[in-house]
């Protein structure tokens, strides 16, 4: 799962059979600093997010069983939640490295 | 499985049925020095972890709905245990 921005919607007026009545908005992958990360992409959206918004998204399969009723439908990107608050501490507070030998992280 | 550190917390009054009454943590994959660190990523938490505590992360969808015991869950990572030590022959 990964975090979003809406920064737009997408309207279709052909859609596949199973994604009828769907709201698609525009976000951009961001990464924890919230930078952006790669290029916009097109997500479902089920919990009635607006522009500005930031989310939280998940990828593949699980996107289209995000969808309310039909699961099996064309869908890979899907916002499931709107951020109201996060926190993310600073990367120079711990140790990102795996040493060879014993690693002891207690 | 990965092994990754909790680096921070997110919270969601508004989310997907699936995601409630659960805690949603930022983890940073842990890797080798002379390596590109992995792109940091959000993860459901069934382990009651917290921000600095070392983790094994299941990032695989059918994985995690046995973890959740929900057949249709639309969960991708799910925290799944908290790594005490790791060794690297």
């Amino acid at each position: 799962m990964l975090f979003g921005r809406v920064k737009g919607t997408a309207v279709c007026t052909l859609k596949y059979p199973g994604t009828e009545g769907l709201k698609l908005l525009v976000v951009q992958p961001l990464n924890k600093k919230l930078e952006p990360v790669g290029g916009l992409q097109v997500a479902a959206d089920v919990v009635q997010a607006g522009p500005g918004d930031l989310c939280v998204m998940v990828r593949s399969r699980e996107a289209a069983l995000a969808m309310p009723e039909v699961k099996f439908v064309p869908v890979d990107l899907a916002l499931v939640g709107i951020v109201n608050e996060m926190e993310v501490r600073p990367d120079s507070e711990f140790d990102f490295t795996i040493r060879r030998g014993k690693n002891s992280f207690t | 499985m990965i092994i990754g550190k909790v680096v921070g917390t997110v919270v969601t009054t508004i989310s997907h049925r699936d995601y409630k009454n659960r805690r949603l943590l930022v983890v940073q994959p842990l890797g080798l020095e002379e390596e590109p660190p992995d792109q940091d990523f959000i993860a459901l938490d069934n382990t009651q972890a917290g921000i600095g505590d070392t983790v094994l992360v299941n990032r695989e969808g059918n994985g995690a709905r046995q973890a959740l015991n929900n057949p249709d869950a639309c969960v991708i990572s799910v925290i799944v245990g908290i790594v005490d030590s790791a060794y690297l022959g």
